[in-house]
């Protein structure tokens, strides 16, 4: 919940970004995601992340909320995962300690996977930031995404915070009657119930938001109001993210 | 199990992309016919309900806690296809907003978690609980055991297209350009894990839920049994009927499929001409390889080209696909009379290893099926 307030005051910023078409936003920062994973060099995807920072500077995205929210946590997961690739990937060797030998190619595979990770996660994440979810679903809707799927993930979205609010409360509402530790086995059930609950509760709240939507005059035809114009600056914009990733594609070949 | 971007290629993150939309087209057209207006709302609320579900974190034995992806819940108290749409919705956003998986691989995680997962689940479910009544104690033990395997075939899958990207992937110096791993690392890395605590995780919460759901909502479940009943019939007499109006096709596709060369038929020169035709003009080996001729001895079929040996065959008939083969087999069963004219009636130039075939007209440059 506190991530979707920090994504919706930065997309109220006067930003790079935020001054486009979100139609333009979207597409240009998905063009920049797939020219990440078709690029096949470490200097193309590292110019590619670098051009993400500046992208993130200019839109006025904080960068402790990037340097937290993505490039520790993807260099902790991915590195974990990326390091053993390190010492297994056979091929020349550059450094040897105990019955382990670092190879060139495996370094450069870890590197290629660690940078590319981040790359594409720091996009993604400046993308959300950057664009309201509302904004998000409308440009999907252009793009030909089928309407109901649209009604539904902003539903979803919507019903996530309420139903994480309930079982929140339902847990915490357990704790308080409950006195001393309660065992593993007890937990299991208590979780599963909670669960059971929680499913019930949620079958229950589709059929009310079905009979408010039939009452609102709901007749299986999901409609989305659109008003974004493309002006001659997003034609440019999106141009120039077309360019950068052609580039970069090119160079990383 | 939730891959991000950067470990599949690009040309696996497309192929799963197709895939995954055409389950969504299907999944959208079939739910929107069954279960109408309602669809959205139950859907979405499933859906975040499923996303609710990933943050409960359960004890394990042992002192550890897992977290479930409640997709067997879902194919069960939805059906396959509304769960297949609803895990995708929660995957979709958990990539969005989360970073908890890419949007380059969104194709592939839909495709893994909510396709063939909530398709492993309910299938294991069905078949475990069969006809025992709702609130059996079969149907938890079924809901338990879908979970494992649905969670369990997932990572499967999973594990494989991380261990398949070394092989494709690499440039010229050997350098893995996406995932590292090769499949004798990323099977055991991805199962160990999946068959011990996220198995275990999915198991208990998927028992448990159904158990809950037998005391205070059985007719929750109830209502999807029946629902399921409804169609599973008749969607299984439109399969036969489909299989039987595809039974002349077997007739047609006669021939032996490539690659499915006995060591006689290698050995028979006047067969040369056709593998040659069949092979892009690559010439077969001039004399058995020993090693199909050692291991093709190894074991004799009791039914050797889909016909105990006492019976002779009117001609031959030879289908490539193992299913519209089997259809066959079954309707020659049935109608001896039909099928024996029909095979008579497209007799090949020249069959490969039969006991009555006869070469005819394998030298005249005439290209044969293979």
């Amino acid at each position: 919940m506190a991530k979707a307030l920090v994504s919706e005051r930065t997309a109220a910023k006067p930003g790079l970004l935020q001054a486009l078409d979100p139609r333009v936003r979207l597409i240009g920062l998905l063009v920049l995601v797939i020219s990440v994973i078709l690029c096949r060099r470490l200097e193309a995807i590292a110019a590619l992340w670098l051009l993400a920072v500046v992208i993130a500077i200019a839109s006025r995205v904080s960068m402790a909320t990037l340097a937290l929210r993505v490039w520790l946590l993807v260099f902790v997961f991915t590195g974990l995962i990326a390091f053993p690739a390190i010492f297994l990937t056979p091929g020349d060797a550059i450094l040897s300690f105990a019955n382990l030998s670092a190879s060139a190619q495996g370094l450069r595979t870890a590197a290629l996977l660690i940078l590319r990770v981040e790359t594409a996660a720091t996009l993604t994440t400046i993308l959300v930031l950057c664009t309201p979810w509302t904004h998000i679903l409308k440009s999907l809707r252009n793009l030909g995404v089928p309407v109901e799927v649209i009604a539904i993930l902003a539903m979803t979205h919507r019903y996530i915070f309420l139903l994480v609010d309930t079982a929140s409360q339902m847990f915490e509402a357990r704790q308080s009657r409950a006195i001393g530790r309660v065992n593993t086995s007890e937990q299991r059930n208590l979780t599963s119930r909670t669960a059971g609950v929680l499913l019930g509760k949620s079958i229950e709240l589709s059929h009310e938001v079905y009979a408010a939507m039939v009452s609102r005059g709901f007749r299986g035809e999901v409609r989305l109001l659109t008003d974004f114009r493309m002006r001659f600056r997003d034609y440019c914009a999106l141009a120039i993210f077309f360019c950068a990733a052609g580039f970069a594609v090119w160079m990383g070949r | 199990m939730h891959i991000p971007d950067g470990y599949l290629s690009p040309s696996t993150c497309a192929t799963l992309y197709a895939a995954a939309c055409a389950s969504w087209y299907a999944a959208l057209k079939r739910i929107k016919r069954s279960i109408g207006g309602r669809t959205i709302p139950l859907i979405s609320v499933f859906a975040a309900f499923c996303f609710v579900v990933m943050m409960f974190n359960i004890p394990l034995p042992g002192g550890t806690t897992g977290h479930a992806v409640g997709v067997a819940v879902a194919a069960i108290v939805l059906g396959p296809w509304a769960s297949v749409l609803a895990l995708s919705i929660t995957i979709t956003i958990q990539a969005l907003f989360f970073g908890d998986g890419g949007i380059t691989t969104l194709g592939a995680n839909c495709f893994n978690m909510a396709v063939v997962g909530s398709f492993v689940a309910y299938g294991v479910y069905r078949l475990i609980a069969a006809r025992s009544d709702v609130s059996s104690q079969r149907r938890t033990i079924a809901a338990a055991i879908a979970g494992y395997v649905a969670i369990n075939a997932s990572a499967l899958l999973a594990s494989v297209e991380f261990g398949i990207q070394p092989l494709l992937f690499h440039d010229s110096t050997g350098t893995p350009l996406y995932a590292p791993y090769p499949l004798r690392v990323a099977i055991p890395a991805m199962m160990i894990g999946h068959l011990t605590f996220a198995g275990l995780a999915e198991a208990v919460l998927s028992a448990g839920m159904i158990a809950y759901l037998q005391h205070a909502n059985v007719g929750l479940l109830r209502q999807s049994q029946s629902a399921s009943a409804s169609t599973s019939t008749s969607r299984l007499w439109w399969v036969i009927a489909v299989l039987m109006l595809l039974t002349p096709l077997g007739i047609l596709a006669a021939g032996t499929a490539w690659g499915e060369w006995t060591a006689r038929d290698l050995a028979n020169s006047h067969a040369s001409p056709v593998i040659e035709a069949a092979s892009k003009s690559q010439l077969p080996p001039g004399s058995v390889p020993a090693g199909i001729e050692r291991l093709s001895t190894i074991w004799t079929a009791p039914f050797p080209a889909y016909a105990p040996t006492f019976i002779k065959l009117p001609s031959d008939i030879r289908c490539r696909p193992c299913l519209v083969s089997a259809c066959v087999r079954c309707c020659r069963w049935q109608a001896p009379p039909f099928f024996a004219s029909a095979g008579s009636r497209t007799r090949e130039p020249y069959q490969l290893h039969r006991e009555n075939a006869q070469p005819l007209r394998a030298s005249d440059g005439e290209s044969a099926r293979i």
